[in-house]
C-alpha cells in the first residue's frame, strides 16, 4: 500500500466540520489539491462554500477534522502568507476611503514589520501586481470610483502581491465586464503554469467546464468530487442543487 | 489681519484666556477632542456607533463606584466599559435575541445602575457634571489622568493605525495573512472605553458618543483617503471644542451641549456642501461658473 505524502498536497482537508453556535454549516468535507490544479467549488447559496473558504483561511475554527496546507497547520500557512483570499465584490465596503495602491499594499502587510512600513521590495511587488491586472492608470483611485471589474482586479492584485501559492476566489466572475473576465482567465493560466493552486466558487457552469481541472460539488457536505469531465454530470448537479434539474438551471443542454 | 485687530473679536478670543479655568478647559477639551476624533474615523468605518453609545453609557456605574471608593474614576469607568462589551457578546452568543436589542438593553441597564448608585451613595458626587460634563471645573488630578489616558490612546492608535484600518476594511484578509484579529478587536474596544472616559469630562456621559462618531462622519463626507479622514476628523473635533467653549463662555450656555452642537453644525455643513458627497456638491457648482 502506498503511504500518502502530505507534502505533495497544497490543500488537504480531511473530514472537516464547521458549526456556528450548534448550527452545522459543513460536515465531513474532504478536499485534496496539488500544485497547479484549479478546482471549482459549486453549490447553492448557503451550501457552505464561504464556510469552506473560511475554514481554509482559519477565519472560522473547524470543530472536527484536519486541515493541512503544504503539510502544515493553517496557523503556519497564515504566517507564511501561503493563502490569499479574493472576496466577492459584495463582501467588501466599496465606500471605504482607500485607494487601489493601499488595497494592494495590504497584500504585503503580513510580511512587514509591526508599523507596516513598506520596503523597496514591497513597493516593487505592489507595482508589479498592479501592472499584471492592468490598473497602472488607477494607482491612487479610491476603490469607490472603480467599476466592478476594476475592483475585482484590485483584489486579485492584492493576492498577487502577497505571493501566495494558494488562491481562494469567491465568485471571481460575478459582476465583471468582458475585459476583466478575459484578463482573469489569462491570469488563471499563468497561475497554473507558476504552480499555484486555485480554488474558486462560481455560479456559472460554463466557467467550471472552461477553467476547472477538478470540481467539488457541495451541499453542506461533499456531493461529488473529481475530474470535471467525470464528476460534473447533470445527475450530480441535480443532487447538489436539491433536486432541481440542470435543464431548469442552465437551459437545455448546450 | 484686519479682522484680528478688530477690537471686539480680539477680546472675544483673548478675554476668556485671562481666566485660568478657561485656559485649562480649552487645552484639555482640545486634547480630548483630538483623541476622540482620531478614534472616530475607525468607529464610523467599522459601523460601531451603537457600540460607542453602549460603552459610553455603561461607564456610569464605574465612575460612581470609583468616586465612592476614592479610586481614579477612569479605572472604574474602564472596567465597566469593557465589562459591558463582554456582557453584550455573552448574551448575544447564548440567546436568540438580536444584537442591537442586546446592546440597547445592556447599556441602559448599566446606566440605570449608575443612576441608582448615585442616589444611594450620598457623597459629593455631582450627578450633573457626570451626565453633562464639566470642562470648566477640571481638577489637577483629572488633568493628569486625562493626559495619561489620551497619550496612551494616541500611542496605541498610532502604532496599530494601519492594522486597525485593515481590520475595519477586511478582517478576513487580516486573518488570512496571520494578523491577530482578536487582538485588534479588543484593542479597538479598549481605546473606545478609554476615549469614552476622557470624553465624558468634556461633554458628559450622555453626549460623549457624539465626540466618538460625529467628527468621523463629517470627515467621511469630505475625503476618499483614510489618512485625510483621520486628519479632518481630529481637526473638526478640536475646532468644535474651541467654538463650543467660547460660545458657552460668552452666552452662558451649557458647555458640553455647545461643543456637541458645534460638531453637529460642522457635520450639517459638510452634509450640504461637501465637494463630492454633499447635497449641493460645491465642486459641480463652481465648475458651472468656469
Amino acid at each position: 500500500m502506498e503511504t500518502i505524502n502530505y507534502q505533495n498536497f497544497r490543500i488537504d482537508a480531511e473530514n472537516i466540520c464547521v458549526d456556528y453556535n450548534g448550527k452545522v454549516a459543513l460536515y465531513d468535507a474532504n478536499l485534496r489539491l496539488k500544485p497547479g490544479q484549479i478546482c471549482g467549488l459549486v453549490g447553492m447559496n448557503g451550501a457552505g462554500k464561504t464556510t469552506f473558504f473560511n475554514a481554509l483561511t482559519g477565519f472560522v475554527n473547524i470543530s472536527k477534522g484536519k486541515i493541512r496546507i503544504n503539510g502544515e497547520s493553517v496557523r503556519s500557512a497564515q504566517k507564511d502568507q501561503t493563502i490569499a483570499y479574493v472576496p466577492q465584490n459584495e463582501g467588501i465596503d466599496s465606500q471605504f476611503p482607500i485607494s487601489v495602491w493601499d488595497v494592494v499594499m495590504m497584500g504585503r502587510y503580513g510580511s512587514m514589520n509591526i508599523f507596516r512600513c513598506p520596503r523597496e521590495s514591497d513597493v516593487q511587488a505592489v507595482k508589479d501586481a498592479i501592472e499584471r491586472v492592468d490598473l497602472t492608470d488607477h494607482l491612487s483611485t479610491p476603490i469607490g470610483n472603480l467599476s466592478g471589474g476594476q475592483r475585482k482586479r484590485t483584489f486579485l492584485a492584492r493576492a498577487i502581491a502577497q505571493r501566495a501559492s494558494i488562491l481562494l476566489l469567491d465568485e471571481p466572475f460575478s459582476g465583471v465586464d468582458i475585459r476583466t473576465e478575459k484578463l482573469i482567465s489569462e491570469l488563471f493560466i499563468q497561475f497554473k503554469n507558476e504552480g499555484k493552486t486555485i480554488l474558486l466558487s462560481t455560479h456559472d457552469m460554463i466557467h467550471v467546464r472552461e477553467f476547472c481541472d477538478l470540481v467539488l460539488l457541495i451541499n453542506k457536505t461533499v456531493v461529488a468530487y473529481g475530474e470535471t469531465s467525470e464528476v460534473f454530470t447533470p445527475e450530480n448537479i441535480t443532487t447538489t442543487f436539491g433536486g432541481i434539474s440542470p435543464d431548469f438551471l442552465f437551459g437545455p443542454e448546450s | 489681519m484686519e479682522l484680528c485687530s478688530f477690537l471686539t473679536l480680539d477680546s472675544f478670543i483673548t478675554d476668556p484666556l485671562t481666566h485660568d479655568f478657561m485656559r485649562k478647559a480649552l487645552l484639555m477639551s482640545s486634547l480630548v477632542a483630538a483623541v476622540c476624533g482620531f478614534l472616530s474615523s475607525y468607529l464610523t468605518l467599522k459601523g460601531w456607533a451603537l457600540m460607542g453609545d453602549a460603552v459610553s453609557h455603561s461607564v456610569m456605574p464605574g465612575v460612581v463606584v470609583a468616586y465612592a471608593l476614592g479610586l481614579p474614576f477612569s479605572l472604574g469607568a474602564f472596567i465597566f466599559g469593557v465589562g459591558s462589551v463582554a456582557l453584550i457578546g455573552f448574551i448575544k452568543q447564548k440567546s436568540r435575541v438580536k444584537e442591537d436589542t442586546v446592546i440597547g438593553l445592556v447599556f441602559t441597564g448599566f446606566f440605570a445602575l449608575g443612576i441608582v448608585l448615585v442616589s444611594k451613595i450620598k457623597s459629593n458626587i455631582d450627578l450633573h457634571s457626570i451626565l453633562f460634563g464639566s470642562p470648566l471645573g477640571i481638577s489637577l488630578s483629572d488633568v493628569k489622568q486625562t493626559l495619561f489616558i489620551s497619550l496612551l490612546v494616541v500611542i496605541l492608535l498610532s502604532i496599530f493605525r494601519k492594522d486597525l484600518m485593515l481590520y475595519c476594511f477586511d478582517p478576513r484578509h487580516a486573518k488570512t495573512v496571520g494578523i491577530n484579529v482578536f487582538f485588534l478587536h479588543y484593542l479597538l474596544l479598549t481605546c473606545l472605553s478609554l476615549a469614552a472616559v476622557v470624553g465624558l469630562q468634556s461633554v458628559g456621559i450622555i453626549l460623549v458618543v457624539a465626540m466618538l462618531i460625529t467628527p468621523g462622519a463629517t470627515a467621511y463626507l469630505l475625503t476618499d483617503k483614510f489618512d485625510n479622514m483621520t486628519l479632518i476628523s481630529v481637526l473638526s473635533a478640536i475646532i468644535s471644542s474651541l467654538i463650543g467653549i467660547y460660545v458657552s463662555f460668552w452666552f452662558d450656555l451649557e458647555t458640553g451641549g455647545s461643543i456637541v452642537l458645534a460638531q453637529t453644525f460642522i457635520f450639517l455643513f459638510a452634509f450640504l456642501f461637501a465637494p463630492r458627497y454633499g447635497i449641493f456638491k460645491l465642486k459641480k457648482l463652481f465648475a458651472g461658473y468656469k
